[in-house]
């Protein structure tokens, strides 16, 4: 399994040389400037005034690493960072005389994706082989499904807060045309300064599901929405750990421009987007562009481009000269992918443990987003914008469960408190929920202080601030050292309101006169005095008592 | 000793009346007079002396490890065989070391067998003559016999093995191993195996494992058996066979006795003679020998018919355009990054991948990956690929459609002529010849149907003439029981009577 027992012989992953040309490089072209100053606003391509307006269209391809603890076809290790080369079959290598030899798990898994994403199941689907010469690509081909995918004609709805204020809940969805099984390649190093390349092949071999997103969106921000719930389902379902930095999850966007109703226009595929705000910015960018360029009665030339995050541009990539045949064939070494509906319709023979059967990786589902804000909405009342957010925020919904186990408050009075407070704070400083300095039991506990009139809503929110700075102090420590507790004695409420009714004359006569409305002034005179510890409804009683 | 059969050996060996080591020796000296015929790239002496010593210390223990402890076997260099030089006969590998055995391979080490060496073939098993590989042409044994030097007179030149695994096939009949494993795509072990006037099986497609054979073409290529006799090529077959999990296309061995029936009673058998099988290009004498034969099986009782596989005569075009297409995909992964031969012209990747490949392959291989590459090109593939597959299906059925009809085996020639002249072979290019050579053995592979080239004969050459049963998948077993058969009734003369050692490759 240790290539190094390989390269005692030869395999020393290094070649001495800078690639001229690659089929899929990521050397750019950068440019130094364009004239259009860069767009820090969200782009708007759609607008409503003129009718005959272009509008963007995008497609997605998304490579979604399957979370399995093999490759697709080899029993090495998947794992992230590890030293290079060191996870490498014979296989894997591409040593001649090995072959491929396919993990079931990998199968199970683009099953339950194909059924999350209610795609139909191809009960028999092909391996082929996809030719390219690349360093990191051992083999000279892929394999991959392009005849006869595992999974087909799926839709994905998902939704995203749109509308002036970005308040309204905007549903949406997009066909998935198709869900294959493919090998992830390995990775190159270039040096450029010693004119190397170095190749590691632990990536190599990896199972990816491959899914393809009609071009059903017209924005970033709905291809980001699109991807959030994708990457949402997947986590649910385990199937793909989703982490875009780390490469778990890359997507690659087809955009072009139209006019509503005419063919659409050429369109180019933006790549090297490691983000789900890099890929909102990058289509709203491109379609920019290609509206610009068609306005200005230029072309949209047909070519790969890569999002270049620091300038927010997309840039065209190097790429190899005229047209790539992949040269597809069949996988001769791998018998067609068969898999069964349910136990009854296994042939004699068939181990049913060793068989992929649709109908128990159905009944293992869990559950999904959609169904979860669903439940949100019914279980605690809440809003179905509450339940998006719980749901898209990585740990919120845990957050808000766990808080609503240890409380007493109203979930509507709660939710607020998660939304707002909570993530607003989270955000702010760039956090994740599970980085929160305050734990679900800490703000129960100052919900209850709250609650039982411990403390008013203000000083809460005071409180709040002081437990996320403390880091660790608790309501009830704070409100005590800081003496933010609400002032409940009748006899220092008393005398804090005789001194406010006797240096306003004015406002008690005007009392006195009908106009209640200057009671709230005095109200507030009081709450000035006291900090807003006194108790609110004490203090409206004593106040009325004094101005009758 | 060096012609006893494997079960007459298995007894010496256990009675004692033949240690290991001693046969080791001479199987190695036999090699050394023999180096000649250039049947071996590499002889792996001092471990085969190694195995043959610890094989020895098992039988005197009396705890063998199977029936063939301590006989020597000789592995086509297209097999993997742990860090011993693998190298395909190409100067792509001919410094390449795997790092695993080939599962047969394994098998054939777990039974104690020793191994003598990797054996000589055309380069990546791409020709039939064993003459397009890197370490140049190998000799036929019977170049060197009595019969052929008389009859063929003075002036005759040293005749082909056939191949691609001449060099095994030659192994086995010059007596310096008692078994090889082969490559049998189109007819690469059962045509050297006719040539060379042993008995060569191309076993059902999927009953061996691949597993460590570096691929010709996928679908088609299967491990082969090269001995003397059908009993051996039973019992070794009886060791090899089984599912693989390295190999996903390896099937489960169906239940069959590792032995044959004493006395098979023909007359339950029917024997097909396939009409389209009277090639042209057959020389009269194997058209002579093949009645001969036919007659034999009628006049002990067997039912004789004739049968059609019209399809058949698509078969080498066919054959081609799916072996290049897979060619050219197979050959993918030596592009000097892992493994293999790098050119030291490397300005870019791809002035280093292509000095390498060019440096690493011969015409033939270079040929074949550039018309592969041709025929599975986006606007080809339909009109190559994949009409060549829809022809490879109705090969497949003409075969069914036969034995659904009652047929038992189909028999054959295994080749048109006998052993040719190195000389007169090399007028033709590698593509006409292996066009013109895999004839009659190339539909098998098509339909993953067992085959067995068997001798019957000495031509008026004095060279081999090898006729081929052709039987359902998975009856190899019913397939062998027919082939010794007519080994017993033939009666061919055995290379020990007639070999005489030539100490030095000189004239012919």
């Amino acid at each position: 399994m240790a290539a190094s027992r390989v390269a005692a012989n030869e395999l020393f992953l290094n070649i001495k040389l800078m690639p001229k040309r690659y089929p899929k490089a990521l050397f750019l072209f950068r440019q130094i400037s364009t004239s259009r100053p860069h767009c820090d606003k969200q782009p708007e391509p759609r607008t409503k005034s003129a009718p005959q307006q272009l509008v963007g269209v995008v497609g997605l391809e998304i490579h979604a690493q399957i979370n399995s603890n093999t490759k697709l076809f080899s029993g090495s290790p998947v794992r992230f960072s590890a030293p290079p080369n060191s996870l490498v079959s014979f296989f894997d290598a591409s040593l001649p005389g090995t072959f491929p030899v396919l993990n079931r798990r990998c199968v199970e898994a683009a099953v339950m994706t194909g059924l999350a994403l209610n795609c139909t199941i191809n009960k028999r689907s092909y391996f082929d082989r996809k030719h390219y010469f690349y360093a990191d690509l051992p083999a000279g081909y892929q394999i991959t499904q392009q005849r006869r995918p595992i999974a087909v004609d799926g839709v994905l709805t998902y939704s995203y807060f749109g509308g002036r204020k970005r308040s309204q809940m905007i549903r949406k969805s997009v066909q998935i045309k198709q869900i294959q099984l493919e090998q992830d390649s390995g990775k190159s190093l270039h040096d450029d300064a010693r004119g190397q390349t170095l190749i590691d092949l632990n990536r190599a071999g990896v199972g990816l599901m491959e899914l393809v997103m009609e071009p059903d969106m017209k924005s970033g921000e709905e291809a980001a929405a699109a991807v959030r719930e994708l990457q949402l389902i997947l986590q649910a379902l385990g199937t793909c750990q989703g982490n875009m930095s780390e490469g778990q999850l890359r997507v690659d966007a087809n955009v072009s421009v139209h006019r509503p109703g005419e063919p659409l226009g050429t369109r180019t595929e933006v790549k090297n987007i490691n983000s789900i705000r890099y890929l909102s910015r990058a289509i709203d960018y491109e379609i920019q562009r290609q509206i610009d360029a068609v306005q200005s009665g230029r072309t949209v030339q047909n070519e790969t481009r890569a999002y270049d995050s620091k300038s927010g541009e997309t840039v065209p990539m190097r790429e190899k000269e005229g047209l790539q045949d992949y040269r597809f064939m069949p996988e001769p070494n791998l018998p067609p992918l068969i898999v069964y509906e349910d136990n009854a319709s296994l042939p004699t023979g068939i181990d049913p443990s060793q068989a992929v059967v649709v109908q128990k990786i159905k009944d293992r589902l869990p559950e999904l987003p959609g169904v979860k804000r669903d439940r949100l909405v019914q279980t605690y009342g809440i809003l179905p914008e509450h339940s998006f957010t719980l749901v898209n925020e990585d740990g919120l919904m845990e957050y808000f469960e766990t808080l609503m186990k240890t409380t007493q408050r109203e979930p509507r009075k709660v939710i607020g408190w998660v939304t707002n407070e909570l993530l607003g704070h989270l955000k702010q400083r760039d956090m994740s929920v599970s980085q929160s300095p305050i734990s679900p039991a800490h703000l129960a506990e100052l919900l209850k202080l709250q609650e039982t009139g411990r403390i008013s809503s203000s000083a809460a929110k005071q409180v709040f601030q002081e437990m996320w700075r403390s880091g660790g102090k608790t309501a009830s420590q704070i409100v005590q050292e800081q003496e933010l507790g609400l002032v409940h004695d009748v006899a220092q409420v008393h005398s804090i309101c005789q001194k406010v009714v006797d240096s306003h004359p004015d406002e008690v006569y005007a009392v006195r006169n009908g106009n209640k409305k200057v009671l709230n002034k005095l109200i507030g005179l009081v709450q000035k005095e006291t900090k807003g510890r006194a108790d609110p409804v004490l203090v409206k009683e004593i106040l009325l008592q004094m101005t009758q | 000793m060096l012609g006893l059969t494997l079960k007459e050996l298995s007894l010496a060996f256990r009675e004692g009346r033949i240690s290991p080591t001693e046969l080791c020796r001479k199987c190695l000296n036999h090699i050394k007079k023999t180096q000649h015929l250039n049947a071996y790239i590499t002889v792996t002496e001092e471990l085969s002396l190694k195995q043959a010593q610890e094989s020895e210390r098992r039988l005197l223990r009396g705890v063998p490890k199977g029936p063939l402890d301590g006989v020597p076997f000789a592995v086509k260099d297209n097999f993997c065989t742990k860090n011993i030089r693998t190298t395909c006969a190409s100067r792509m590998l001919k410094d390449y070391f795997p790092p695993f055995n080939a599962t047969v391979v394994q098998k054939l080490l777990d039974q104690g067998a020793v191994l003598m060496g990797k054996t000589n073939m055309d380069e990546f098993a791409m020709g039939a003559g064993s003459i397009d590989g890197a370490f140049g042409p190998v000799k036929n044994p019977w170049s060197y016999t009595e019969p052929y030097r008389t009859l063929a007179g003075p002036e005759a030149s040293w005749v082909i093995t056939g191949g691609s695994s001449g060099g095994s096939a030659a192994a086995v009949a010059s007596l310096t191993s008692y078994l090889a494993l082969g490559s049998d795509t189109g007819g690469s072990t059962r045509n050297p195996g006719a040539l060379c006037g042993i008995v060569a099986l191309k076993p059902t497609y999927g009953l061996l494992s691949r597993h460590g054979l570096i691929p010709l073409v996928n679908s088609m290529d299967v491990p082969g058996i090269l001995t003397r006799n059908a009993g051996d090529a039973s019992l070794v077959l009886s060791l090899l066979q089984g599912h693989d999990v390295k190999d996903s296309t390896s099937v489960p061995a169906p239940y069959s006795p590792a032995d044959l029936p004493e006395k098979l009673d023909v007359r339950k058998i029917c024997v097909g003679i396939p009409k389209e099988y009277h090639a042209l290009g057959l020389s009269p004498e194997t058209l002579a020998e093949w009645s001969r034969v036919a007659d034999l099986f009628e006049g002990a009782g067997a039912r004789v018919e004739q049968v059609s596989l019209p399809h058949t005569q698509h078969s080498i075009v066919c054959y081609h355009v799916l072996c290049h297409a897979e060619v050219a995909s197979n050959m993918a992964c030596f592009d000097g990054v892992e493994y293999g031969h790098r050119s030291s012209i490397d300005s870019s990747t791809e002035v280093m991948y292509a000095t390498t490949r060019h440096e690493g392959f011969n015409d033939v291989v270079r040929g074949r990956i550039l018309s592969g590459n041709y025929f599975l090109l986006k606007q080809n593939y339909q009109h190559y690929f994949v009409k060549a597959q829809k022809i490879r299906r109705l090969i497949s059925d003409d075969f069914r459609r036969v034995f659904s009809a009652g047929v038992d085996v189909l028999l054959t020639p295994t080749t048109l002529t006998d052993a040719t002249c190195y000389r007169d072979f090399t007028q033709e290019d590698n593509r006409t010849r292996s066009a013109q050579e895999d004839v009659f053995t190339q539909p098998a592979n098509m339909a993953g149907l067992p085959a067995v080239s068997v001798p019957t004969a000495l031509s008026s050459r004095g060279l081999p003439i090898g006729l081929q049963l052709i039987g359902r998948a998975l009856e190899d077993h019913k397939l062998l029981s027919v082939a010794q058969w007519m080994e017993q009734e033939v009666a061919f003369p055995s290379i020990s009577v007639h070999y005489t050692y030539r100490e030095s490759s000189d004239t012919i």
